[in-house]
């Protein structure tokens, strides 16, 4: 396994150092690092298997001459399994960024952008290796500036240095909640190192530890993206150039996820009240919900993919959230469910949304537009991206037998397991959320509708989709590796389960494989197999098998007459693109519906023929959705700041002697304290 | 493990070759109704042997993805339906899923359905497709609870399982019984999933009322014979829950001849009466607006959630 490890680093670190030495040449550049970060990711796979199935964690440590720091690894069970999802990732990003980046030759510096892509698949992978709270910090924060670095790499456009900024900004105010979190835990144990947080010498006062608690969430949840510290993701993750979009949204975002089960499961050793748990579960349910219905009404694709990300990151916390209401009563085994159904979203969401946003990067590289409504008819043109996109498409709508589903069900389950609570107020609750999570399936089904309807179906809306062609091969491969996995983790649940509970036993405290797993792993049940079963293996076959009859039926019955192909009624014109239901006619009715939410204003203007009022010369129409959490939590916000600012300004005068009184004044006003 | 395989080709034969009748019933109640005398009840038998027959006419314009979703939404249907117990209480295939999956299966059959009328790009098919979408998401939560609320009874989300106990009346938990609460939700979804009056007009003729029918409208021959006969099906999957879970009495609890022969019967007897019924309601009611619609779903949702709640607060 350390061969692994330091084959990996190599890989890694080779990418992000040899791209820039390479100067001038672009091609090169792009292969070098490319293909060092494939054998990275396949080391990296390589890894994560031997890591979640080895007896005993890896552990390595390198210490430093600074206090307190010690380069600590350590790679046990779940964070071999983050590494393998980071991997898998990878990997795939990595395959499809060769053809991808040809995209940016002479516009962007290619050197920069594979060392960066390297860099950064190497600072996340650290992230989830880290044993220690001041590494972990360290690496944590190269990953923020990297990534930032790669949002930001189309920085001629003004809207991608806001959305970079406005990233930078809101990362670091994580940062500072997260530092607080691992700072309370130092100050009381008086160590950084992981095993001392585990196994403190006395035990961690509660109210410290709810502090912790809520920090941790705070700060890791606004790299997760949890609502309402949402805001800048649908900015940062669509800006990046589109295999960078698929590793913010598939993987770096999972890092938090990582880091909270870490924080929660493990450092604070597994035990809370109920509310914790509530409160995780309540977020999540939000989370889904807003989610889902503000990628509804977007049409730019990338933000409408980057809304999702909202929605699943809601969904996961749904399952960990689960765990830790049983956690709190006792129920381990159903806090290992829903904490093993959550880590299957998060695993399952990494490959779907990274093949999604691939497939997104692919419409980009062949239209040059994200507008859906420019798109339409791309089906014809872009047979394999467009099977691609509606593999995962499928997925994430959690419809069978894709990996989606199987994870989503597991959600259910462990919602509605809800029964056996002893609190009233959380048997009722849960049900609820579980409602919720119908909601959000139903309503990311109508959402990829749309999505695939629009950009994929029909007649091309614009001349850029006209002209549209199949993207290049290494695009197509990138893409196909994570449509077949997708398949491969939805067909085959008795693969992953066993080393998801490897994975989940140690911080729940109780092995459940037997359990999930029933009639020989052919279906999975929910801890009692009483209350429900699952086999994905069989729908899959019936679906095949019951369209095969399908077939069947139609020779039996009519032989297979010829079909005649003829254009589309259009009630006795030509049908034109502009005659096609767009995606804003489409979203129509759920933003009219839920207008509480959405808050939708219309605006017409018309410009009346001076003649007569009863023709119009010109007509301007505009509508919008108020974006609340902007405007309300915001805004008021950066007002206060702005106005600081602006007060403060006046002890700016710009004169350096000025500047050396404060300083001299402060330092007495200090001297003078400290005595 | 061969019984169980004929158990299934069994109810298959079944669901498929009732169907029809079903859909020929409700619209001869409909014709009596209306002081016609209606065609025959096989009349959809006539039919879809007609289509069949037929050669489709598909648009230039359409991709794979039209011509595939006829398949994929009469497989997705069907496997759905072998999931509820029909004239058995013991559906050889209960482990394959519970009634998340169920509502997933038919959930893939109108994501299809959906793609399938944006596909033909008349604005016909993308209208049907965009109210199916609000409509879908406002059925499904309900209808996952409204079950849930059974389940609870039963302690068990499986539908085999809840049908056998309620069948048997036995390990099953009915004080207080949400019963009621849940099968006035289900009905409503029932009425909405299927596209019956007073959320859709399954025989309208004017496309700017329809959901359903504009989805398909632009399908013929074979394509439109697999297209119906999955509506039918999916009308039969849902009557069927209703009268198995709520009334299972007279399903074959044991796997002999006579009981099987006396759960055929009684089970068609019953979905017989739920059509009756729903061909009653479609013949009292006008269909409701679209955004009235609504209104009508979030009561079914209120309802399966007070089953719930009312379940859980009465027994303390």
């Amino acid at each position: 396994m350390s061969t692994l490890l330091l084959a990996l680093l190599a890989c890694y670190v080779g990418g992000s150092v040899l791209p820039p030495c390479l100067r001038g040449h672009p091609t090169l550049q792009n292969l070098l690092a490319h293909s060092l970060a494939c054998a990275a990711g396949l080391f990296g796979i390589a890894l994560g298997v031997a890591g979640l199935v080895a007896s005993e964690p890896l552990t390595a440590s390198v210490s430093s001459t600074i206090p307190y720091l010690s380069f600590a690894i350590r790679l046990d069970p779940l964070a071999a399994f983050f590494v393998l999802t980071i991997s898998l990732v990878g990997l795939a990003c990595a395959i499809y960024a060769l053809g991808y980046v040809t995209e940016f030759y002479g516009r962007a510096s290619i050197g920069a952008l594979g060392s960066l892509f390297n860099g950064f698949l190497l600072a996340m992978t650290l992230v989830v290796l880290a044993d220690n709270g001041f590494f972990f910090l360290i690496v944590w924060e190269i990953m923020s500036l990297l990534s930032y670095f790669l949002v930001v790499t189309e920085h001629e456009k003004a809207e991608v240095r806001y959305a970079g900024f406005f990233y930078l900004v809101m990362t670091h105010v994580g940062t500072a909640f997260i530092i607080l979190t691992f700072l309370l835990l130092f100050r009381e144990t008086g160590s950084f190192s992981f095993d001392v947080f585990r196994h403190p010498e006395a035990p961690l006062p509660p109210g410290l530890r709810t502090v912790a608690f809520v920090a941790a969430l705070i700060g890791f949840g606004t790299k997760a993206g949890i609502v309402p510290l949402h805001v800048w993701l649908p900015y940062a993750h669509p800006a990046a150039p589109s295999h960078i979009s698929a590793l913010l949204s598939g993987v770096m975002i999972k890092t938090a996820i990582y880091a909270l089960v870490r924080v929660y499961f493990d450092l604070l050793g597994g035990e809370f009240p109920w509310w914790w748990g509530f409160l995780v579960l309540g977020i999540g349910a939000v989370s889904a919900l807003l989610g889902v219905m503000y990628a509804l009404m977007e049409h730019d694709l990338k933000s409408l993919l980057a809304y999702h990300s909202v929605e699943n990151i809601g969904i996961i916390l749904l399952g960990i959230g689960a765990g830790m209401v049983f956690q709190t009563y006792g129920l381990k085994e159903f806090a290992a469910l829903g904490l093993l159904a959550g880590l299957y979203h998060t695993i399952n969401h990494a490959l779907f949304k990274a093949l999604l946003f691939l497939g997104a990067g692919s419409l980009l590289y062949a239209t040059h537009t994200r507008d859906m409504e420019e798109h339409g008819g791309l089906l014809r043109r872009m047979p394999w991206t467009g099977l691609f996109f509606l593999i995962g498409a499928v997925s994430i709508s959690a419809l069978p037998p894709s990996n989606g589903f199987v994870s989503e069900w597991l959600v259910f389950q462990s919602l509605f397991l809800s029964f056996q609570l002893p609190d009233l107020f959380l048997k009722l609750m849960l049900p609820i959320a579980a409602a919720m999570l119908a909601l959000t399936g139903v309503l990311a089904l109508a959402c990829f509708a749309k999505a695939f309807g629009i950009s994929f179906l029909a007649l091309p809306r614009s001349a850029h989709a006209r002209h549209a062609e199949e993207a290049p091969v290494s695009m197509r491969v990138g893409m196909a590796f994570l449509a077949v996995a997708c398949i491969v983790l939805g067909v085959a649940p008795m693969v992953v389960v066993p080393l998801l509970d490897r994975v989940v036993a140690p911080l729940a405290r109780v092995s459940i494989e037997g359990k999930v797993l029933a009639m020989d792993g052919w279906a999975v049940a929910p801890v009692n197999v009483e209350f429900s079963s699952l086999s994905p293996p069989v729908l899959a076959f019936l679906l095949a098998a019951l369209s095969l009859l399908g077939l069947g039926l139609v020779a039996a019955f009519g032989g297979l007459a010829k079909t005649r192909f003829y254009k589309t009624w259009g009630c006795g014109i030509n049908l034109t693109p502009r005659m096609e239901y767009t995606a804003t006619g489409f979203v129509q009715p759920i933003k009219r519906v839920f207008s509480a939410i959405y808050q939708p204003t219309v605006k017409l203007e018309t410009e009346l023929l001076e003649e007569s009022r009863y023709f119009a010369k010109r007509q301007r129409f505009e509508s919008r959705i108020e974006p609340v959490f902007q405007k309300y939590l915001y805004d008021p916000v950066v007002a206060f700041f702005i106005a600081a600012a602006d007060r403060l300004r006046i002890i700016q005068a710009g004169s350096l002697h000025l500047y050396l009184t404060y300083i001299f004044v402060v330092l007495v006003l200090l001297l003078l304290i400290t005595i | 493990m061969s019984q169980a395989v004929l158990l299934v080709v069994a109810q298959t034969m079944v669901l498929l070759a009732l169907s029809p009748f079903i859909v020929g019933l409700i619209r001869k109640v409909k014709a009596r109704l209306q002081c016609r005398r209606g065609a025959s009840v096989f009349q959809p038998y006539a039919d879809l042997a007609k289509l069949f027959k037929k050669q489709p006419v598909v648009s230039t314009t359409t991709s794979w993805i039209f011509t595939a979703t006829p398949y994929i939404l009469f497989a997705s249907t069907l496997a759905a339906g072998l999931l509820v117990p029909v004239f058995v209480s013991q559906t050889p295939l209960n482990f394959a899923g519970n009634i998340i999956a169920l509502v997933y299966l038919l959930a893939l059959g109108t994501f299809f359905l959906m793609l399938a009328g944006l596909d033909a790009g008349s604005a016909f098919g993308g209208m049907g497709s965009s109210r199916e979408a609000i409509v879908a998401s406002l059925t499904e939560p309900a209808a996952i609870l409204s079950i849930f609320a059974i389940a609870l009874t039963t302690g068990s989300t499986n539908l085999s399982t809840i049908v056998h106990k309620t069948a048997l009346l036995q390990g099953i938990d009915t004080a207080p019984s949400p019963h009621l609460m849940a099968l006035a939700a289900l009905f409503i979804v029932t009425i909405a999933e299927t596209g019956r009056v007073p959320v859709d007009n399954p025989a309208t003729h004017l496309e700017l009322t329809m959901i359903h029918e504009a989805m398909i409208l632009e399908y013929s021959g074979r394509y439109l014979a697999l297209v119906e006969w999955a509506s039918g099906i999916r009308l039969l999957v849902f009557l069927t829950l209703i009268v198995n879970v709520f009334a299972p009495w007279g399903i074959a609890t044991t796997l002999t001849p006579v009981a099987f022969g006396v759960g055929l019967g009684v089970y068609i007897l019953k979905v017989a009466g739920m059509a009756v019924l729903i061909g009653v309601i479609e013949s009292m009611f006008a269909k409701l607006r679209l955004f009235r619609v609504t209104d009508l779903l979030g009561v079914a949702f209120i309802l399966a959630l007070l089953g719930v709640l009312f379940f859980y607060i009465l027994r303390g």
